[in-house]
């Protein structure tokens, strides 16, 4: 593989938010272990875990604290050694209310004496190293990552498209690991590949990080990779990496709403979700830490850091020089998809990319105005859905009336929301009608 | 808690256009067919696009007032509409039917359905409909250009359409009868060209709607050109066939309304008992703006046609 794969779909819709990688260019700091953490049993879509330790128990790095034997769940592990001070419960970004045990660290982050690298060599090997490795969708989604690769190995599923689109502004976390880890991501991508037969193998980045698409194509070059072994550099434009709109750009192949990527042949995983598979297999240290890209108007000094899982947003914030003035918005994620904070004592979580702090000026709420029917939001929508037309019916209260516009379709990628000139509340509207549409298929 | 922190829904960032932005650059592009319109017919012009303004943003407050809304004059939206009603009129027009006409457009047309985004037809074009039908002659007294400066009364003239001549240079000056913005072609397509560079408006529906009725005309043996830069097609296409609200949002549904707005007017203009057809054919089509629209929605992503779904469940039926 020497040159780069030309795209030949562009997207539907989608909007050009500006890029703010302010973070692109730095080195990713290491945070030192924080003095305590705090670990959620639930990091994950799925079951949550339940703790497998109690007050007073010392813990070793990397040690399990959490599991559950639930199918659709992925274990918690140790972020650092110390000692276990207690459980409680915090309530996550997205409202629920999820149990937590708390660790006081001792400083050394001893690692779990009984690690070791796990046997990967058949495709049931590798889905149980990335259930124990507890991995999930470390994009964003948080969808654990065994469940994807049971059954990856079906003859039909023939292409692994490795996300490394990066879409959200200001983020940097997987365009980092691509500059600074671009051996792990070969060595892991092609024993995925050798281990699940893939037929060919899409890594795609945006065309906004081209020292990422290098540091890739070196390190293609270095390991080996094979003529199927591809980089897709599709144009920057948001949402380009969310998973139904990549797996279009890569392979054409267009994903019905409720199926799998499975179903139309595809395994997408994150690009940072691939490298730290590999370093499991290599070293057999589990996720405990991840890379948080820490930036926004209201953080001194905006950088990269690699944070022990469980670690409160305001100590990394704090890490990153605290705040240059007085914060208004925090976010957990990115601007168009982030969810925001009520306070910054959460916990980092797995799948958590991005802490972004906002001043007063950026934070401020605009307000709504009667629609105009100007179709940006139609135009805007990558999912070809009609989201006035939804906000304007939900009023209606009638599910068939929703289900007929597709409301179950949308992302929630907030391009609607992001260019309407009325300031509607598109997404949350979406989010309503979709909330209406599960209610009535409970019945 | 001064130190509180904003929680709201997704997306935190916002594209900076506003409904507010979007009428003023709607107002900016109709300067230049105001000034013209002003050069051309005299101060008296002026005058009357100042009351239909006026009136406009009068009704526009009072109705708020009654329907216990917040004050909606700061959308602009108001001023676009009387701007538009103004333009649409006879420099000779009395004051008070300009006010009579905007007070229409706004009360009936736009704030008894509603307000702005709620109204289905276009408030300026139904509001000189309005006063066409109620005023007829006072609506069809046309005058020549430049009659102001000679200190006589204003000299009545026939527009190009309805028998006078007029030769393609002085249609695309102005240098003919008309309503006080229609008749400088240039300056119409001024303020297009800034609408499209600003993104406000797509060329769909105006090219779709000038080129039908330069293309109809053509068939009916009259020369294209003239009938293109003629009467209020340039302003009808421009700036009523793509409001947003009363016209479809998609390309494909403008693409119809352009061609069917031009379809109606080339046939009013060449077989109806009036000389001009842009206003009436812009509202037949708000009219159907909402059929349209249905007719072109976008599929969403990954679904079928229903039609093929029915086809494949009667497949899988039968398979077993």
């Amino acid at each position: 593989m020497d040159k780069l794969d030309m795209v030949m779909r562009a997207m539907h819709g989608g909007v050009k938010p500006g890029h703010f990688k302010n973070t692109a260019g730095a080195e990713t700091v290491q945070m030192p272990p924080p003095e305590t953490v705090c670990i959620p049993m639930q990091q994950h879509i799925g079951a949550p875990c339940t703790p497998l330790v109690k007050k007073g128990d010392p813990v070793y790095l990397g040690q399990v604290i959490g599991d559950s034997d639930q199918p659709v769940s992925a274990p918690v592990h140790a972020s650092v050694s110390g000692r276990v001070t207690g459980l409680g419960e915090v309530m996550l970004p997205g409202g629920q209310r999820v149990q937590t045990v708390h660790i006081e660290s001792d400083g050394l982050m001893t690692p779990d004496p009984t690690l070791a690298p796990p046997p990967a060599e058949t495709p049931a090997d590798l889905a149980e190293a990335a259930r124990a490795c507890g991995l999930v969708g470390l994009g964003g989604a948080g969808f654990p990552t065994h469940i994807k690769l049971q059954g990856a190995d079906r003859p039909q599923v023939d292409t692994l498209i490795v996300n490394a689109a990066e879409c959200e502004p200001y983020i940097t976390a997987d365009c980092r690991e691509c500059l600074e880890n671009p051996g792990d991501i070969l060595a892991g991508v092609l024993r995925l590949q050798k281990i699940l037969g893939f037929k060919q193998v899409i890594i795609a980045v945006e065309d906004n990080k081209p020292e990422a698409v290098v540091a890739l194509l070196q390190a293609a070059k270095e390991e080996k990779a094979g003529r199927t072994v591809r980089i897709l550099t599709p144009k920057t434009r948001y949402p380009q990496g969310a998973e139904k709109v990549l797996i279009y750009t890569a392979t054409g192949r267009r994903l019905p709403p409720g199926r799998l990527p499975a179903d139309v042949g595809c395994l997408v995983m994150n690009v940072t979700s691939v490298a730290v598979l590999e370093r499991y297999l290599r070293t057999g240290m589990p996720l405990t830490s991840r890379r948080v890209t820490v930036d926004g108007s209201a953080v001194a000094r905006p950088m990269n850091v690699e944070v022990p899982i469980g670690t409160s947003v305001e100590d990394v914030i704090q890490f990153c020089g605290g705040y240059k003035c007085p914060p208004r918005k925090v976010l957990m994620g990115g601007p168009m998809m982030g969810l925001a904070l009520e306070d910054t004592s959460i916990p980092v979580l797995k799948q958590n990319n991005a802490i972004l702090a906002f001043g007063e000026k950026e934070a401020k709420l605009p307000q709504p105005t009667p629609c105009i029917r100007c179709g940006r939001c139609v135009k805007a929508c990558p999912m070809y859905l009609r989201p006035a037309e939804v906000d304007r019916s939900l009023k209606l209260d009638k599910a068939e009336v929703l289900k007929k516009l597709g409301a179950d379709v949308c992302i929630e990628c907030g391009s609607c929301a992001y260019v309407c000139p009325a300031k509607r509340p598109l997404v949350q509207s979406m989010r309503l009608a979709k909330a209406r549409l599960k209610k009535e298929g409970g019945k | 808690m001064e130190n509180q922190l904003i929680v709201c829904p997704s997306p935190h960032l916002r594209h900076e256009d506003t409904t507010r932005g979007i009428m003023l650059d709607v107002l900016i592009a109709l300067v230049p067919a105001a000034l013209a319109g002003i050069v051309l017919f005299g101060p008296r012009a002026a005058a009357v696009l100042a009351v239909s303004i006026l009136s406009a943003l009068l009704s526009e407050w009072i109705c708020c007032k009654v329907r216990k809304r917040p004050n909606t004059l700061g959308d602009l939206s108001a001023a676009v509409t009387g701007l538009l009603l103004g333009l649409n009129l006879p420099v000779g027009l009395p004051l008070w039917m300009a006010a009579i006409g905007s007070a229409v457009a706004i009360v009936i047309v736009k704030q008894m359905f509603g307000g702005l985004g709620h109204n289905f037809a276009n408030p300026a074009i139904t509001g000189r409909i309005v006063l066409m039908v109620s005023f007829p002659t006072a609506m069809t007294t046309w005058v020549a250009p430049f009659s102001w400066m000679n200190q006589t009364d204003a000299v009545a003239t026939a527009t190009p359409l309805a028998g006078g001549e007029a030769t393609l240079r002085e249609l695309f000056l102005g240098l003919r009868g008309g309503c006080i913005g229609e008749v400088c072609a240039a300056a119409l397509l001024v303020g297009g060209v800034y609408l499209l560079l600003r993104r406000v408006i797509t060329p769909t529906a105006p090219l779709a709607f000038i080129l039908t009725v330069g293309g109809m005309m053509w068939i009916f043996g009259e020369n294209p050109l003239h009938q293109m830069l003629s009467g209020g097609l340039l302003l009808g296409a421009i700036f009523m066939a793509t409001d947003y609200v009363t016209t479809p949002s998609g390309w494909k549904g403008q693409l119809i309304f352009g061609i069917g707005c031009g379809l109606i007017t080339a046939l009013i203009r060449q077989f109806g008992s009036m000389p001009e057809g842009v206003s009436y054919s812009i509202l037949l089509m708000n009219i159907l703006t909402p059929y349209i629209n249905r007719f072109t929605a976008p599929r969403p992503f990954g679904t079928r046609r229903e039609k093929k779904q029915k086809k494949e469940k009667e497949a899988a039926s039968d398979g077993k």
